[in-house]
């Protein structure tokens, strides 16, 4: 990227009328280099096919129910993901009630589907009433939209997700506050199970997870194309200017409000469809699955690939629900970490020396911590490594070297030990927050025990604990890639004029 | 049996103890709020995290109290003990909001609204989640001497302080709505009487003029952040005493109905957030008492929808001009 003017001179001796902002204009117009470039510039329409093709082609090639199973949940995702984006990357309104939509879909679609009523409609009525049910439900939790803005709209819209908890949790003896007698509408904490699946065209979906990868797949299909119009026709380009200046573009005659409404109702519809294929798939709804943390886990995934780009957010979704479901397993979580690790550190050190130093630093003071802790305290250093009963890092290179680097604990995992991951976990925080704010070569010496304490509070703590892990994973995402990269992988950067 | 019935089924006495009560869940309420309002007034922030440093502040108060006596021996009387797990965790939580200022929002200072927002999101689930991890998912509970019930079935703090007619209070509900008042008086006095207070309210004001008259905006947000987290904490800590049960998920709704409290009242508005905190915490408790338990939630939120929707500026907010 060049660092000079345009008229070819240096870019530290000022200008007169080119300003800090002006002298930089190109560094934001740039496109981006690499992969980023190769992603832009292949036609949408063929990376759509791609993405649809590897999908569909996961469960001819695997014969493991689990991989099929992570492939349907993913294609899930998407879905759900293309849908806030409308609402949060094009309109740029924080609708926080976007988990209703899913659960209220799912719930609608089992009722219509199952025994708990007893009314077992077709696949090809209940799903189109479902979206036109969840749609308008957008357009009613959308109205507080026309009185209120920003944080209070978000807020509110998380009331929403709050009345629509309470309301399944306890929903088996709603009464109508009292009005009538208490009836069972959403079958309370275990929710609704038994939900029949997909019929279509006279043909029964099987409750293996492949068809279910086919539908969602068509229904990724469908919506991508829908969307990749809607966003280059005149409401999507009024839905961008909304996004940039809802003021400025009220004075525009452009309709603020309706388009709000508009932009939740259809973001409603795809978590509509969503919603029946959660239900249809799954054989079952129950009020645990559309709480808070699935509303971060959805955002997480649209954040994280960039509010606003289409592919951006699928490429989100998959990323973000294969790491959480590789973090499941300690072996290939402990495996991602440490490639993760590795290749982060050999991408963004520079020059080849500090990185040469770092690693060099990094060994050093791992195997002498090791040594003093084993001097001091035996018990300390004989712990053992993998954890489950199928891990190939008990033996091997890997395992040796970690053994002698990483300070491991007799009886890790254990309640004594746990408390021992406990305070390295808040002091490794401290050593990244501390990163952060100093300079200089100081920096890269702390960068030394905030890797190696990293790694200790992974192998003594977050592995096992994976269903802790996996949130804390998408809170850091979230706080990480604000204050890093606010435009996600593939959003746009958006320039702020004031 | 029919609400109607219900209510009048019930008696003077019941509507007194949940007006206590209410009162109680009030205080705290109007504590947590305050952290939200001073932050709001600054920054214009919704200050997603602040329910959780309330429950941060909960968890340190229990493990003060844990750590200087288990319920056959604890090592100095209550009172000195209750007011240094007040000071603990107001200590504690105060340096994390600081914390959490500096690291995730001060970088977004000059982000889009949105951004911030979303950090803020993200650090309240990082908090929770963290709390999940270092202190596990099951709920703790403040189960020591004094507070825990004697041979006659009732702690110390649990008895009756004073009757008068119909009207009971307990030593502990004492305790929480006199330690708000305090808490009130001093902010008020801090914000009104000290040159760091008349700081804070022209940031408040307008931010970039009190810059430009020298106020070193940074400093008034650290410190904004400092007396709201600590505030937070002390409502940790009395939660803590009132309902004996903490645990890593109370943050998020004492923080959406105590952000709520702060709108009811007037966002930015100290006296407003009292108010709005005492209004919400009485609703809740009638609610709870008279309409139905299992849907109080349901019945609570709805009603703060219908306020936000036709009084968004709150009880004594001024209505907001649009500059441009």
């Amino acid at each position: 990227m060049s660092t000079e003017s345009p008229s070819g001179q240096p870019a530290t001796s000022p200008q007169i009328g080119v300003d800090e902002w002006v002298r930089r204009s190109g560094e934001r117009t740039a496109g981006p280099g690499g992969l980023l470039r190769l992603a832009n510039r292949t036609p949408s329409i063929v990376l759509l096919a791609a993405f649809i093709g590897i999908a569909c082609a996961i469960p001819e090639l695997s014969s493991s129910g689990y991989v099929i199973g992570v492939d349907a949940d993913t294609l899930l995702y998407v879905l759900l993901a293309m849908g806030l984006n409308v609402a949060v990357g094009w309109a740029g309104i924080l609708d926080l009630g976007y988990v209703v939509f899913y659960g209220f879909a799912a719930y609608l679609f089992a009722e219509l589907s199952s025994a708990h009523y007893n009314i077992h409609w077709a696949t090809w009525q209940t799903v189109p009433l479902v979206i036109a049910a969840t749609i308008l439900l957008g357009f009613v939790l959308a109205l507080p939209s026309r009185r209120l803005n920003g944080d209070y709209l978000a807020i509110v819209m998380l009331f929403f997700l709050q009345i629509f908890n309470n309301f399944t949790t306890n929903g088996y003896a709603w009464n109508w506050l009292g009005l009538t007698g208490a009836h069972d509408v959403t079958g309370g904490p275990t929710g609704i199970t038994n939900v029949e699946p997909f019929r279509v065209f006279g043909h029964v979906l099987s409750n293996a997870p492949t068809d279910y990868v086919f539908v969602s797949a068509a229904g990724i299909f469908v919506v991508a194309i829908l969307f990749h119009y809607v966003n280059r026709s005149r409401t999507g380009r009024a839905w961008r200017a909304l996004r940039e200046d809802p003021l400025a573009a009220e004075m525009m005659g452009i309709p603020v409000k309706w388009l709000s409404l508009l932009a939740v109702a259809v973001g409603a519809g795809v978590a509509g469809f969503a919603g029946s294929v959660n239900g249809a798939y799954y054989q079952g709804v129950f009020p645990d699955t559309f709480m808070f943390p699935l509303l971060i886990t959805v955002y997480a995934m649209v954040i994280l690939g960039g509010a606003g780009s289409l592919g951006g957010v699928a490429f989100g979704a998959v990323v973000v629900n294969v790491l959480l479901e590789i973090l499941r397993t300690p072996d290939h979580a402990r495996w991602v970490f440490y490639a993760a690790m590795i290749l982060g550190l050999l991408a963004k050190l520079r020059p080849w020396r500090l990185l040469a130093a770092l690693t060099a630093g990094l060994a050093i003071f791992g195997v002498v911590v090791h040594e003093i802790v084993g001097a001091v305290w035996a018990r300390g250093v004989g712990g053992p490594i993998a954890v489950g009963p199928t891990s190939f890092t008990t033996h091997g290179f890997f395992a040796t070297v970690i053994r002698h680097w990483m300070v491991l604990p007799k009886g890790t995992y254990t309640a004594e030990n746990f408390r021992i991951g406990n305070y390295a976990f808040v002091i490794v925080i401290a050593l990244v927050l501390a990163c952060t704010v100093i300079k200089g070569w100081k920096r890269w010496a702390l960068f030394v025990p905030t890797i190696w304490g990293a790694c200790f509070v992974w192998e003594t703590l977050l592995v096992e604990q994976a269903p802790t892990t996996r949130p804390l994973f998408l809170g850091v995402i979230l706080i990480v890639l604000m204050a890093t990269r606010p435009a996600g992988l593939f959003g746009t950067t958006r320039v702020e004029i004031v | 049996m029919s609400t109607v019935l219900a209510f009048q089924l019930q008696t003077w006495n019941f509507f007194f103890r949940e007006l206590v009560s209410g009162l109680a869940v009030g205080s705290l309420y109007a504590l947590i709020a305050l952290g939200y309002t001073m932050v709001y007034g600054v920054l214009k922030l919704l200050n997603f995290a602040h329910g959780d440093v309330y429950m941060v502040g909960a968890y340190i108060g229990f493990f003060l109290l844990n750590a200087l006596g288990s319920p056959l021996a604890p090592v100095m009387p209550i009172v000195p003990l209750i007011l240094l797990a007040f000071a603990a965790s107001m200590v504690g939580c105060g340096i994390l909001g600081v914390v959490i200022e500096r690291f995730a929002y001060r970088p977004l200072r000059k982000a889009p609204r949105i951004a911030p927002l979303i950090s803020a999101i993200g650090v309240s689930f990082f908090l929770q989640q963290t709390a999940v991890l270092l202190w596990s998912p099951n709920p703790r509970s403040y189960d020591t001497f004094s507070l825990r019930p004697d041979s006659s079935g009732i702690g110390e703090l649990f008895r009756t302080a004073f009757t008068i007619g119909n009207f009971s209070i307990q030593y502990v509900q004492l305790v929480v709505i006199l330690s708000t008042v305090v808490l009130m008086i001093g902010l008020s006095l801090f914000v009104w009487r000290t040159r760091t207070g008349k700081a804070m309210r022209a940031v408040s004001f307008d931010a970039e003029a009190s810059s430009m008259m020298g106020i070193d905006v940074d400093r008034v947000i650290t410190i904004t952040f400092l007396i709201g987290s600590a505030l937070a904490g002390a409502a940790g800590v009395m939660t803590g005493l009132i309902y004996q049960q903490l645990n890593p998920y109370m943050g998020f709704g004492a923080g959406l109905k105590a952000f709520t409290a702060a709108v009811v009242g007037g966002i930015g508005n100290i006296g407003g957030a009292v108010l709005g905190g005492l209004l919400i915490g009485l609703t809740e408790t009638f609610t709870v008492g008279y309409l139905s338990s299992q849907f109080s939630d349901l019945i609570l939120y709805s009603i703060l929808v219908v306020f936000l929707l036709f009084r968004s500026t709150g009880i004594r907010g001024a209505p907001v001009l649009q500059k441009v």
